[in-house]
């Protein structure tokens, strides 16, 4: 009978099996998780994030549109008309409000990502009820600010970070 | 079941091996003498029309990954080298292509049998859960698989798919960028999906196995939905349910041919024959046929999360059936009320069908939302409440009985 409180307490064989347990299920995770980030984007793919573009040749009220991150980039040189317009309608009952003069570098470039923030298709230009940009996919309207303003997208286009190299180059990313 | 038959080894050699391997043995208690309901109508061919057309997709599929390249580069001229040079390789592909086509057809009746003769019903909970996660694997593989050719509809199918996981809260990001391998749909996307849509129909096959495996247990449920009493019930499934099952396979191969032979593109979309352009999106983006009632309820709602939350829960809800539909009656047949609503169902799935090929606007829009609301309340509300008030009508206490002699007696 006095060995009752002797089984009880832990012995070295608990310590063992407690071990190798721990050991090996640290080991499997960390074997896991290679096998899982392999799937992330890769060196190559990271090294293609920034490229540069003249826009020297976009006439007013003309665009370019560029790949960058295997993603199109809408460069849209506004004409007054149109800034006009875009900022008078930073009043207006937007589902993302934002001011136009918060998505510009300067007034007269646009820049966002032509990429639909519904599901992904390209929204295409000089469409939809407010003559920004219309996604064919389901039915999204942008205005000339690159604003959601009808439609089930839920936010603006996105604006990629950029900054003028100089007057006619814009650097992308 | 019942094991009034014996495997008796015939022969020294078969006698030897079933002391070892007692393959022979299983096969004559599981094929050939395996008692089933003897009143099966044609509806319960399915199932073995669906483990051909699994095997014929892994078939032809093993043999165009011989001839295919799975790179962003390449894989459009592939699959026109494949049409072009490579022997029958014409054939092989229109077979794999409208053979998912006929797999999903056969699925969608083989469910809808299920759905309106009890199929899921106590004690065959796990067959039915089982019989969903192949669906939903068939519905990832089928959805890989149309992104291999690399044309304009596979590139945006692919994009549309992939952003709708970015729209989870917290994890939606490192998911979207996890599956895509780049910023966009680009060459480690098509590796990787050439690579699990190899992979998927080998697991599906090991499921296909539980899945009969979990048959077997409770045995066939039949039209009456009354449970087999004993052996008066039941046939040997050989002869009997063989040779019905291949003569339906056989006229459900007519319908296959007809679509590989005399219109092997009816079903597909031409713009897959324009090779992907990642900046320029179709007009009209369009999934495949069997997937059209997911993306009518996708579109029918205008917040971006809660309408692919509610596509991916209207496959969740189907696991949900044997615990919505509580009523013990298991056929249609004796359930007035529900045997109406489910042809109301199937009209509303059709209908979502035709509904995710249109722009969803006006009319449509509309049509969508309504036809959506239809197919949840079905389940959640339909279900449970004609369980609590339906008064089934009187049915037979046998499978063998006839229905009238017992209905003084259930009085």
């Amino acid at each position: 009978m006095s060995d009752i409180p002797e089984d009880d307490k832990p012995s070295r064989r608990d310590f063992l099996y407690i071990t190798t347990g721990t050991f090996g299920a640290v080991g499997a995770a960390a074997m896991v998780w290679p096998l899982v980030d392999q799937m992330n984007p890769d060196s190559s793919v990271k090294a293609l994030s920034s490229i540069e573009v003249d826009i020297s040749e976009v006439p007013e009220g003309g665009f370019l549109k560029v790949a960058w991150r295997g993603k199109p980039v809408y460069i849209r040189r506004r004409t007054t008309e149109e800034i006009i317009r875009a900022e008078s309608e930073d009043k207006e009952d937007l589902p993302d409000p934002q001011n136009d003069a918060d998505r510009v570098k300067k007034k007269e470039w646009l820049v966002v990502v032509g990429v639909c923030t519904h599901l992904g298709c390209i929204p295409i230009a000089d469409r939809g009820d407010y003559d920004g940009w219309f996604c064919p996919c389901h039915g999204s309207h942008y205005d000339i600010s690159g604003r959601i303003r009808k439609g089930p997208a839920p936010t603006n286009l996105e604006i990629p970070p950029y900054e003028f190299a100089s007057d006619t180059v814009i650097k992308i990313g | 079941m019942n094991n009034d038959y014996e495997y008796v080894p015939k022969n020294s050699f078969t006698r030897w091996l079933d002391t070892r391997l007692p393959i022979l043995r299983f096969t004559n208690e599981h094929i050939l003498q395996f008692p089933t309901p003897k009143n099966l109508n044609y509806f319960w061919t399915f199932g073995f029309i669906l483990t051909f057309f699994l095997i014929t997709q892994i078939i032809t599929g093993v043999i165009l990954a011989m001839h295919y390249a799975p790179n962003s580069l390449l894989a459009f001229d592939s699959i026109e080298h494949i049409m072009r040079d490579v022997n029958y390789g014409w054939l092989i592909r229109y077979a794999h292509s409208n053979g998912s086509s006929m797999f999903f057809l056969a699925v969608y009746i083989h469910m809808f049998r299920g759905l309106y003769y009890g199929s899921y019903k106590e004690p065959r909970e796990v067959l039915w859960i089982l019989g969903c996660i192949i669906y939903f694997l068939m519905i990832v593989t089928a959805f890989m698989g149309y992104v291999l050719p690399w044309g304009q509809m596979s590139y945006w199918a692919a994009t549309v798919i992939i952003n709708l996981v970015g729209t989870l809260p917290i994890i939606g990001d490192s998911l979207t960028q996890l599956l895509l391998g780049g910023f966009a749909v680009d060459n480690p996307t098509l590796n990787r999906f050439f690579s699990l849509h190899y992979l998927i129909p080998f697991i599906i096959f090991g499921l296909v196995l539980l899945h009969i495996w979990s048959l077997h247990v409770p045995g066939n449920n039949n039209p009456t939905g009354v449970s087999v009493q004993g052996k008066q019930d039941t046939v040997a499934f050989h002869p009997y349910y063989t040779v019905k099952d291949f003569f339906a396979y056989v006229v459900f191969l007519l319908l296959f041919c007809y679509f590989i032979f005399y219109n092997p593109n009816a079903l597909g979309h031409p713009d897959n024959y324009i090779e992907a352009d990642p900046m320029l999106t179709p007009a009209h983006i369009v999934p495949e046929w069997y997937l059209l009632p997911f993306y009518a309820i996708l579109r029918a709602v205008p917040d971006k999360l809660f309408g692919v939350l509610l596509m991916f829960g209207s496959i969740v809800v189907l696991f949900f059936l044997p615990w919505l539909d509580t009523m013990k009656v298991r056929s249609a047949r004796y359930r007035p009320f529900y045997k109406m609503f489910f042809f109301i169902f199937v009209l509303d799935c059709l209908l979502l069908g035709y509904l995710g090929a249109q722009v969803p606007e006006g009319v449509y829009l509309l049509l969508s939302r309504v036809s959506t609301f239809y197919y949840f309340a079905f389940f959640i509300l339909i279900m449970p409440a004609l369980s609590r008030l339906e008064r089934p009508n009187p049915m037979p206490i046998g499978i063998s009985n006839p229905a009238l002699e017992q209905n003084a007696r259930l009085d």
